[in-house]
This record gives C-alpha cells, sequence and structure tokens, in this order.
C-alpha cells in the first residue's frame, strides 16, 4: 500500500484485495458485542470536510472510533474558492495539532492530491471525495459488497448508470473493477460522458435496455438537480425514462443480480422506489460495509500492512516504513510533460 | 553625455562577426571597427546580436495589482529577458479603456525606463464586452494606442467585434482577441480531452478557440480590417490561420513560450503552477505550433506573462489564478524549441520576437529594425553556448509563478540596450 490513498488507480490488485480481505477480516469483529478495537489508541484522525456528506463523514467517523483512534470533525465550511481559509492553512493548522491522517472532502478536483504532495502536511491522506475526480473509499466499498454477492469478480460484470461525466463514483469504480477483474459498461446519455471515456477500460454504451440482462450488477448513480438545468437532458422524465431503473426493468436482471446506489437517492428519478426498496437492492448493505472498508483502509494506512490486527510492534515499525516510502514518492512525483 | 560602446565581434543575427559602435541612441558604426577613444568596449566573441526583443503581450498588473506586478519590476524582467519593447494588457484595475489609463501606464514605463512600455487600451468598457471603450481617444493621446484587447475576456458579441474591427481602420488599429467562446468554456479548467476526464476537470475544448477565430478570420475579411489573434494554442487554430494567410486576409498571430514547450500531462499534479488560460495542450499541439512559427503561419512569440502573487497558486487547482511569468525565460524557451532544435535560425528568431511583433504592434518605426548603421541602436546580445537553472527566486518580477522552476534551459542575455544605453550589461540590469 501506498502511503496515501488517493485514486484506485493507485491501488494494485494485491493491495485492493488486501483491503478487501482485511475489510472482511472487520466485519466479523463488529458481530462482537464489543465492537472496539484498540489498534489506534493514541492516533488522530481529522475529518477534514469542505462539502458537507453527513454520510461519508458519519461512515468514517465510526471507522476510526471503532479502531479506537481520536477523531476530529474539522468541518471547514467554504474553501479558499468562497473566501474562507485557505486549504493550505487548514492544512498547516491540522499538522500542527499532530494528525496522523487526514480524510478529506473537497469540491476540488486534486484537492486530496495536493494535500498529500504540496508539502503542506505528513499526514497519510484519505480522499473521502474530490470534485468530480474520485472517491476511492466508495468504489472499495461497493467491491466488496459485490464480492460477497457475487462470489468474486472474474468475469462478472458490472453496469454503471448515469451521470458519468461529474461522478467521482463512476472514475473510481471503473478504476478499481478493471483491477480487480471485472467487466464494467457505463450507460449514459452521451451528454453525461466525459471526452476520452473510449480509453477508460470498460465498454460503454447509450442503451439501459440492452445492458441490463447481461449485468450482474448495476449501479445506479444520482443525477445531481443542478445537471437538471444544466441542458444536459431535456426534461426529468425523459431522463428517466430512458436511463431510470424501473420494476419493469429490474425485471429483465439476471436472477442473482444485485441493485447498487451509492446514495443519496433521487427516488423516482435515477431509481424507483419499488427498486431501491425491493430485495434485489443492497443499497443499505453498502453503507454498513463502508464502515469495515473504512476501518480495514485507516488500519492498512496508519498500522503498516505487514503487522497484524492488535500488534504495537507491527504498528510502530509500519508507519516508520510509510514515511519513507512517502518521501520516495514525493521524489518520484516530478510530473512529465515538458517536451524536448 | 551618454556613454559609447564599442561592440566587439557580435554575431549579428547568427551571421559573420562584426563590430557595432552604439552612439547618441544609435548604431553609429558597423564592420570591422579599430579602437574608438572613450568608448566602453564589450567583447562579444561568440555572442549573437538581434534587435531588441519586443513584446505583444506582457500583463504589468499596474495599476491595481501592485502586490504581483508592477510597471517598474515587469520591465525590470522585460529587460532582463532581451526585450526593449513590451505592449501592456489592459486588464489592469482600472482597465486601460481611458486614455487616462493608457497614459499613466505609459508615463509609469517611461519613468523606469528600462524597456519601452506601449499601453494597450480595452476593446469594451470595463472589458465587458457591452459597448466599445473610447478607442480613438486612446489612440490619439500621448500613450499613442494601436493594439486593442479585451485579453483574458473574448469579444464574443459577433456585432460587436465586427464594428471593434471597423472602427479601429480610422487609425490603423488592430484588434488582438482574445479566442475563448465562453458558453464552451464555462469552469474551464484545462484541456478537454482523454486527461481531463481522467482527472476530473472541467475540459477546455479546442473547438472553443478555434470557432472564435474562424469567425474573426471571416469578419476581418469581411471588414478588411487587421485582426491578431492571441495566444495561439491548438493545432487547429494553427491551420484555420493558415487558411486565412493563403487567402490574403489581414490575420496575424501569436503564440507564447510555454505553450511552445510544455504539455497538458504536468496538470497530472495538480499543481496550479501549470494553470493557464489557453490551457497547455497535448505534444501533437506543440508540435503543430512549432511548425506554425518556423513557417511563418504564426507571426510572432508574445510571452503573455502573467505575475499572480503566491497565495493565488498556493492552493487547490479550481482556486487558483490563471497565468504564468513569461518575460525572463521566453528568449531561452524559444531558444531551445526552435533553434537548437533546428526549425530556426536567430534571424527567424529576430523576425519573430522583433521585427514581426514591432509591425503589427504598429512601433516598427522605433524596434525591430535592422542592425544597421543608422537604426535606433535597440538590442540584445545572447550567449547561446550559456546554461542556466531557473530560480524563482532569482528573477526581477514580483512574482515568482514560472512554470520552469528547476528546469535547466539555454542560452543568457547578456546585455540589453535601449536607444544606445545599457538596461542590462553581464547579464544583470545596468
Amino acid at each position: 500500500m501506498k502511503r496515501h490513498l488517493l485514486s484506485t488507480a493507485d491501488l494494485s490488485r494485491d493491495d485492493a484485495v488486501l483491503i478487501l480481505d482485511t475489510a472482511e477480516e472487520i466485519a466479523r469483529l463488529a458481530a462482537r458485542p464489543i465492537k472496539k478495537l484498540p489498534t489506534l489508541r493514541g492516533r488522530t484522525v481529522v475529518n477534514l470536510f469542505f462539502e458537507d456528506s453527513t454520510r461519508t463523514r458519519t461512515s468514517f467517523e465510526v471507522a476510526a472510533k471503532r479502531l479506537s483512534a481520536d477523531v476530529i470533525n474539522f468541518s471547514a465550511k467554504g474553501s479558499s474558492v468562497s473566501k474562507g481559509e485557505s486549504l493550505k492553512d487548514t492544512a498547516l493548522t491540522l499538522e500542527a495539532m499532530g494528525a496522523d491522517a487526514v480524510v478529506v472532502r473537497h469540491s476540488a478536483s486534486g484537492a486530496a492530491y495536493r494535500l498529500a504532495n504540496a508539502g503542506w502536511s505528513s499526514s497519510h491522506v484519505v480522499n473521502a471525495g474530490d470534485g468530480t475526480h474520485e472517491h476511492p473509499t466508495q468504489a472499495l466499498l461497493d467491491a466488496f459488497t459485490m464480492r460477497r454477492h457475487l462470489g468474486g469478480f472474474d468475469g462478472r460484470r458490472v453496469t454503471v448508470v448515469g451521470d458519468v461525466l461529474h461522478s467521482r463514483v463512476a472514475r473510481s469504480n471503473v478504476r478499481l473493477l478493471a483491477t480487480l477483474g471485472a467487466r464494467v459498461t457505463l450507460v449514459a446519455p452521451p451528454t453525461l460522458l466525459p471526452v476520452g471515456v473510449e480509453s477508460w477500460p470498460c465498454d460503454v454504451s447509450y442503451d439501459l435496455d440492452a445492458a441490463i440482462p447481461g449485468s450482474d450488477a448495476i449501479m445506479m448513480l444520482r443525477v445531481q438537480r443542478e445537471r437538471m438545468n444544466g441542458g444536459f437532458f431535456p426534461t426529468q422524465r425523459e431522463y428517466s425514462r430512458r436511463y431510470g431503473l424501473d420494476a419493469q426493468r429490474m425485471a429483465k436482471l439476471p436472477d442473482k443480480a444485485i441493485v447498487m446506489h451509492p446514495g443519496p437517492m433521487v427516488r423516482g428519478m435515477e431509481i424507483s422506489a419499488a427498486v431501491a426498496d425491493s430485495d434485489r437492492s443492497v443499497i443499505v448493505e453498502q453503507v454498513a460495509n463502508g464502515v469495515s472498508v473504512r476501518m480495514a483502509v485507516l488500519y492498512l494506512l496508519l498500522s503498516g500492512s505487514e503487522s497484524a490486527i492488535g500488534s504495537d510492534e507491527g504498528q510502530a515499525q509500519g508507519h516508520a516504513q510509510g514515511q519513507g516510502q512517502g518521501q520516495n514518492q514525493h521524489q518520484n512525483t516530478e510530473p512529465k510533460g515538458a517536451a524536448a | 553625455m551618454s556613454t559609447t560602446y564599442l561592440i566587439k565581434n557580435a554575431s549579428v543575427l547568427g551571421g559573420d562577426p562584426q563590430d557595432l559602435l552604439l552612439r547618441d541612441g544609435i548604431i553609429a558604426e558597423a564592420g570591422a571597427l579599430g579602437p574608438v577613444p572613450g568608448t566602453v568596449v564589450i567583447d562579444a566573441g561568440g555572442l549573437i546580436a538581434l534587435p531588441g526583443l519586443v513584446d505583444l503581450h506582457t500583463h504589468l498588473r499596474e495599476p491595481g495589482r501592485e502586490d504581483a506586478e508592477t510597471v517598474d519590476t515587469g520591465t525590470q524582467a522585460a529587460a532582463l529577458g532581451g526585450f526593449t519593447a513590451v505592449h501592456a494588457m489592459a486588464n489592469t484595475d482600472p482597465v486601460a479603456d481611458t486614455a487616462g489609463v493608457v497614459e499613466q501606464v505609459w508615463r509609469l514605463g517611461r519613468e523606469a525606463g528600462h524597456c519601452d512600455v506601449f499601453p494597450i487600451g480595452a476593446v469594451t468598457v470595463g472589458l465587458a464586452g457591452e459597448r466599445l471603450a473610447e478607442l480613438g481617444a486612446m489612440a490619439d493621446s500621448a500613450a499613442r494606442v494601436r493594439v486593442f484587447s479585451d485579453d483574458g475576456k473574448c469579444v464574443s458579441d459577433a456585432n460587436l467585434m465586427r464594428r471593434a474591427l471597423e472602427y479601429v481602420k480610422a487609425f490603423d488599429g488592430v484588434i488582438a482577441q482574445h479566442a475563448q467562446e465562453p458558453r464552451l468554456t464555462e469552469g474551464a479548467q484545462m484541456n478537454e480531452g482523454e486527461l481531463s476526464g481522467v482527472l476530473g476537470l472541467t475540459g477546455w475544448p479546442a473547438v472553443a478557440e478555434e470557432a472564435i477565430i474562424a469567425r474573426d478570420i471571416l469578419l476581418a475579411a469581411h471588414t478588411k480590417s487587421r485582426l491578431h489573434v492571441c495566444h495561439v494554442s491548438t493545432a487547429g487554430s494553427v491551420e484555420l490561420i493558415r487558411w486565412a494567410k493563403s487567402k490574403g486576409y489581414p490575420v496575424t498571430a501569436e503564440v507564447t513560450p510555454h505553450h511552445l514547450i510544455l504539455t497538458e500531462d504536468l496538470v497530472r499534479s495538480y499543481d496550479p503552477i501549470y494553470k493557464v488560460n489557453p490551457p497547455l495542450r497535448t505534444a501533437a499541439d506543440v508540435e503543430a505550433l512549432r511548425a506554425g512559427l518556423a513557417d511563418g503561419t504564426i507571426d510572432a512569440v508574445a510571452t503573455d506573462h502573467a505575475p499572480h502573487p503566491q497565495e493565488d497558486k498556493d492552493c487547490e487547482w479550481a482556486a487558483a489564478a490563471m497565468g504564468m511569468l513569461g518575460l525572463e525565460t521566453a528568449l531561452s524557451v524559444v531558444q531551445r524549441t526552435m533553434v537548437d532544435s533546428g526549425l530556426m535560425s536567430w534571424a527567424d528568431v529576430a523576425d519573430r520576437m522583433s521585427v514581426r511583433p514591432a509591425a503589427i504592434g504598429q512601433v516598427d518605426d522605433l524596434h525591430g529594425r535592422p542592425l544597421a548603421v543608422g537604426e535606433p541602436a535597440n538590442l540584445v546580445l545572447v550567449d547561446p553556448n550559456a546554461k542556466r537553472t531557473v530560480d524563482r527566486t532569482g528573477l526581477a518580477s514580483l512574482s515568482q509563478n514560472t512554470p520552469y522552476q528547476g528546469m535547466e534551459l539555454p542560452g543568457a542575455v547578456v546585455a540589453t540596450f535601449l536607444r544606445g544605453t545599457a538596461t542590462v550589461l553581464d547579464g544583470k540590469l545596468a
């Protein structure tokens, strides 16, 4: 594992599987009456949220607390974009307070990358969603949920439907699922697909009905309200008719296929209430799995990947190694792009 | 009495060594000269002599953003970069849209004395793109404005652009267009392509530049007025301008040094030092721009020197200001990309960085002149064999937002002369 979790593109297959296996192990512990582990006692995890997201923040908070870390919720409403305190000053403040890990959510793509690489902070950085770039822990919990239901990834077909253009969830999922061996198909109106999507490791279709019968899992993306008036599609109703998942379409899914949604849902828009509440839907399970996966990520980043759960010696060693790797990584991130 | 300089053995435009005597503001003698009493002798063996460089596109930030740059510091940077004239862009605060503001900038330039400052006037009041500024008053002012631009913003209204082109014919002006279709670039952060999709940054598509250039070429042809295209950045734009020239339309264009050397791959770092407008493009675009500059389709290299204070770059990508420094590195970048690569001669460099920009800016009575007897002594001596590593803390500019930090670049400006007076000697301000 690298020092930070910024993008699913940074995860090797082994890294990803290690996170999922660790989360599986942690989930078993969660069934015990006392859910708390002493692993990160004395470590400080900061939830730095420049964007409101109660569900993601709470999930990380529960995850860190179950590992016995001290948790600080730093809700920085208004980034430097709106002339509040700058990302840099916030980072320096947290650094001075001795944060071991910073979980950051920001409206600007690349904010987590900047936090990790600009030299403002020596904390481990976990990207909890940056603009329209990535949301790696969401993809990991999605993969965790799929693996539980589908038994694995090789040859499994995952269809992701909706506003791919603005979706950090889609970007993280495409990369992670490709790494894990699943076949992904993106389905969206052409206006909601990014330029260059044909080079992504997935198939692309404009036709939801064609994709449904071959799907082992179907993931519906939220269409944000501000997009609805952006001229990306004519009307909400037309979008629902062409790209919404209703009971009729769900009936054409293969028998064991699951329905997923990263939330929050717009019922009646991309997903009908009947589908969201059906027994195909694993949406509530995704939320529960989020805690286990985030515990695994925090544990692996802060304790080092070699040590067993609860081994204090392993933690210290792993942490030192992690820092060394971080420095190397920083030196190696000299950007390319200067043409000779 | 001003100092008289005897420059020995300079390679004029890269040709055979000769001597130049600079006296009373002009090149008084040239050829193989013997000792001249009372002169300061400069050994220019191994150095190239070029006419003083002329920048068509400089942001000096004064008035309004003196924390980023002033006329004084910006023209120091210009002199160190080998420039004897810069055209100061209009997007100051207040905007240079009246005779009063352009005369102020012009006067500050004269007082600083490091190079000639020719103010550019805004096309529209407050750069708002709604109604024409008093172009005639700026043309008739002491600043003698001939270039008009809303740079930073596009004159996107086709009818307003038509009227602007028509109106400046009365005083042989030129409209320098910042070609950016606004609706196609709302919230744009970087070149639109495969990489913008991966990085999740809103794209700035080539078509947004090319659509405006195509329209403006047709408007220039229709009005028979002069159009200059600022900072051309795409292969498609080069094609359009090539076509316009083949038709004989009165269209000229410039390219920035950074678009000749840097590509969008740098944005992977999310470091806003690489954020600029128009954005860094692809390697294929860079190649097309170099070819267009070499074959003369693109008339000029213009720096788009855009100083920004540190806090406007030391932040997340979306919050950062667009623009990068250019004056002190322009000639080195051109040497590396165009001369050392064999695409252009030093005579071509003189043409693209002095002669043609002076003609476009209508200052060719003073700048971009041949290095010959009787001509104004505006020239620069360049050591093409020098190498230097760019250090942002060592720049004359008030700001430090150079994208070349730590990069080794060839060539060094040894001396710059403005009307026979040294503004730079031994690579330092004189």
